[in-house]
């Protein structure tokens, strides 16, 4: 009896203290419903003739005549090329790189300068898109210091850097790749340091070279890490930041940076199409969660583990 | 461990260090560019002749970015704004991570689930804008707080860190009758000092350098954060002055120091939070 009423005690107990673990959930949960999951009620207008003043519950239903409008507007197309061409180059151009120098960093006898060179590379990471983009703006204008480089080595007329939309393709990999390799870096130094060591003391004495250490041993350790990485960016092929491309880009460049992102803006927000815009959101969302469940599929279909 | 190899100082470890030092010059090249311009007299700039180090001494551009009372008061509100997102997210990120912690919280593996499908599926920008308009959020400082109150990620990363604590100090505690709030005072976030430093630093950065809710939900020129005051005067293309009066400064000269203005609170805070910033992601990264 005695041990019985002691049960309950410790019960009670128990579940006073759940009770103020939900307490402090509160403000939490509530914060991820509104801003998170409230918001989804908006899909609706996709579906419907938005209308500010009916608000979203007054506003007539029209069903998938946005849709139809979006698929048949030529500049939603061009947003959708150049969108898949930035996150195409960026996949195969900026992602090799921070594996490629986290890997050489790993084969750096210096580590005390090695541990500098991760801690300057890390610096872009902390500075705004719009202060990078400032950057951009002074060091690939024709009188930048880039073009003024090029013109003493002998390259003749300043590079476009800028004002051209096939090569301001390139100015906006290059500042991809000079403001995130630092970051990038970080998860494959992460993986490489939970590798065994006694694996390279083994690859050693089976005669590899440092290139067979790396071949061998480091790549196929990394492999988890580098395809679960891929997974993630083919899924995003239809998302693309804003900030990146709406700052970097211009005028003069507009056909090679328009993308979702942005014609989501222009079109929702600038030209109060907020039923259009919000069809053409779904679209990418839509798109982006098939994508990342097929990238996956195939990734587990090839032997690995996928993301889920 | 002893390793069998040794990696001798061969011609390969040359040519990396090289690389690396190029790969430094690269990174910093940038950024010293923007310095020597801001520093810069106005004809070395206009011939082009600057490069890493200033040509001439000339604060000029800076006078002028210190005179912009605009500029000044977007500098201070920005802080207080960043200042403010800092308390509110960590509050309401250790509020979340620790009971979710707790591995024998009822209910516990549902909300986490609730939690991470916000990270793959958002309902995008024009719904938000919807929902904040109905809110009355937009033209408000809440819209750029609230929205951004807690990041999944890092609620994550903590909730990881939380879990990580010796149980049996919980226990010894709960026996001596001690409640949850306490002991979250009193034993987690003692035991947390660096992983709290580390989610503070993400939220401040964040704050400070995002300017994307300030271009989609800000009209109101008080609410003006600096990113955003230094993207109006990028955008211009030539810099006031008055007429008459021979200018001693150009727009590469003014906009060079106004990047620079913007890029001082980071660059001081960097060197105290980049210890910190390598472990914090690696938390997020390998666990979460």
């Amino acid at each position: 009896m005695k041990k019985r009423g002691n049960h309950s005690t410790l019960a009670r107990a128990t579940m006073r203290r759940h009770i103020s673990l939900y307490v402090m959930l509160i403000i939490p949960m509530a914060y991820f419903l509104l801003f998170k999951y409230a918001p989804m009620y908006g899909i609706a207008a996709a579906f419907k003739d938005y209308n500010i003043f009916l608000g979203l519950k007054g506003s007539p239903w029209v069903g998938l005549k946005h849709f139809a409008r979006v698929f048949s507007t030529p500049s939603f197309f061009i947003a959708l090329r150049n969108t898949i061409i930035l996150n195409l180059g960026d996949l195969f151009f900026t992602f090799p790189v921070p594996i490629i120098l986290a890997i050489l960093l790993g084969e750096f006898k210096f580590k005390r300068f090695g541990r500098n060179v991760e801690r300057i590379m890390y610096l872009p990471h902390f500075l705004s898109m719009v202060i990078i983009a400032g950057i951009v703006y002074q060091v690939f204008a024709p009188t930048g210091v880039l073009n003024v480089i090029w013109a003493t080595i002998g390259g003749g007329q300043p590079i476009p850097f800028l004002t051209k939309p096939g090569t301001w393709r390139i100015t906006y990999w290059v500042a991809s790749i000079w403001m995130g390799a630092g970051y990038g870096m970080i998860i494959y130094l992460a993986a490489m340091s939970g590798i065994n060591r006694e694996l390279y003391d083994a690859a050693y004495i089976d005669g590899a070279g440092r290139f067979g250490r790396i071949w061998h041993v480091t790549l196929p350790q990394l492999r988890p890490t580098i395809v679960t990485m891929v997974i993630m960016n083919v899924g995003k092929i239809l998302s693309i930041g804003f900030e990146r491309p709406f700052l970097l880009s211009n005028v003069l460049v507009d056909d090679a940076s328009l993308v979702i992102s942005v014609y989501v803006y222009r079109m929702g927000l600038q030209a109060g199409m907020y039923d259009y815009a919000t069809a053409v959101g779904i679209f990418q969302s839509v798109v982006g969660l098939v994508m990342v469940l097929l990238a996956n599929a195939l990734a587990k279909k090839l032997g690995e583990e996928g993301l889920f | 461990m002893a390793t069998v190899y040794e990696r001798k100082t061969g011609v390969f470890q040359i040519v990396m260090l090289l690389l690396f030092a190029f790969v430094i010059l690269v990174t910093l090249l940038p950024i010293l560019n923007i310095l020597a311009l801001s520093f810069s007299e106005k004809d070395a700039i206009l011939t082009g002749r600057v490069g890493l180090l200033p040509i001439g001494f000339n604060v000029d551009a800076y006078r002028m970015v210190f005179n912009d009372a605009s500029m000044i008061r977007a500098f201070t509100f920005s802080l207080f704004l960043m200042a403010l997102q800092l308390v509110l997210s960590m509050a309401a990120t250790i509020l979340g991570a620790y009971p979710l912690s707790k591995a024998a919280l009822p209910g516990r593996r549902a909300l986490m689930i609730v939690i991470i499908i916000t990270m793959y599926f958002s309902a995008g920008v024009i719904p938000s804008y919807i929902l904040y308009k109905d809110l009355k959020l937009l033209n408000t400082i809440w819209v750029l707080l609230a929205p951004s109150l807690i990041s999944a990620f890092n609620l994550i990363i903590l909730r990881t860190f939380f879990s990580s604590i010796n149980i049996s100090l919980y226990e010894a505690a709960y026996m001596d009758g001690c409640s949850e709030f306490r002991a979250l005072w009193a034993i987690t976030l003692p035991l947390s000092k660096a992983a709290i430093m580390t989610l503070s630093m993400f939220y401040a950065v964040e704050r400070w350098n995002t300017v994307s809710d300030i271009i989609l939900f800000i009209q109101e020129p008080k609410l003006y954060t600096l990113q955003y005051k230094l993207k109006l005067m990028l955008d211009v293309i030539s810099i006031p002055h008055e007429a008459g009066v021979v200018t001693t400064i150009t727009p590469e000269n003014f906009k060079s120091a106004c990047i620079v203005f913007t890029m001082i609170p980071m660059l001081i805070i960097y060197p105290f939070v980049q210890k910190y910033f390598r472990d914090g992601v690696m938390i997020g990264s390998v666990k979460g």
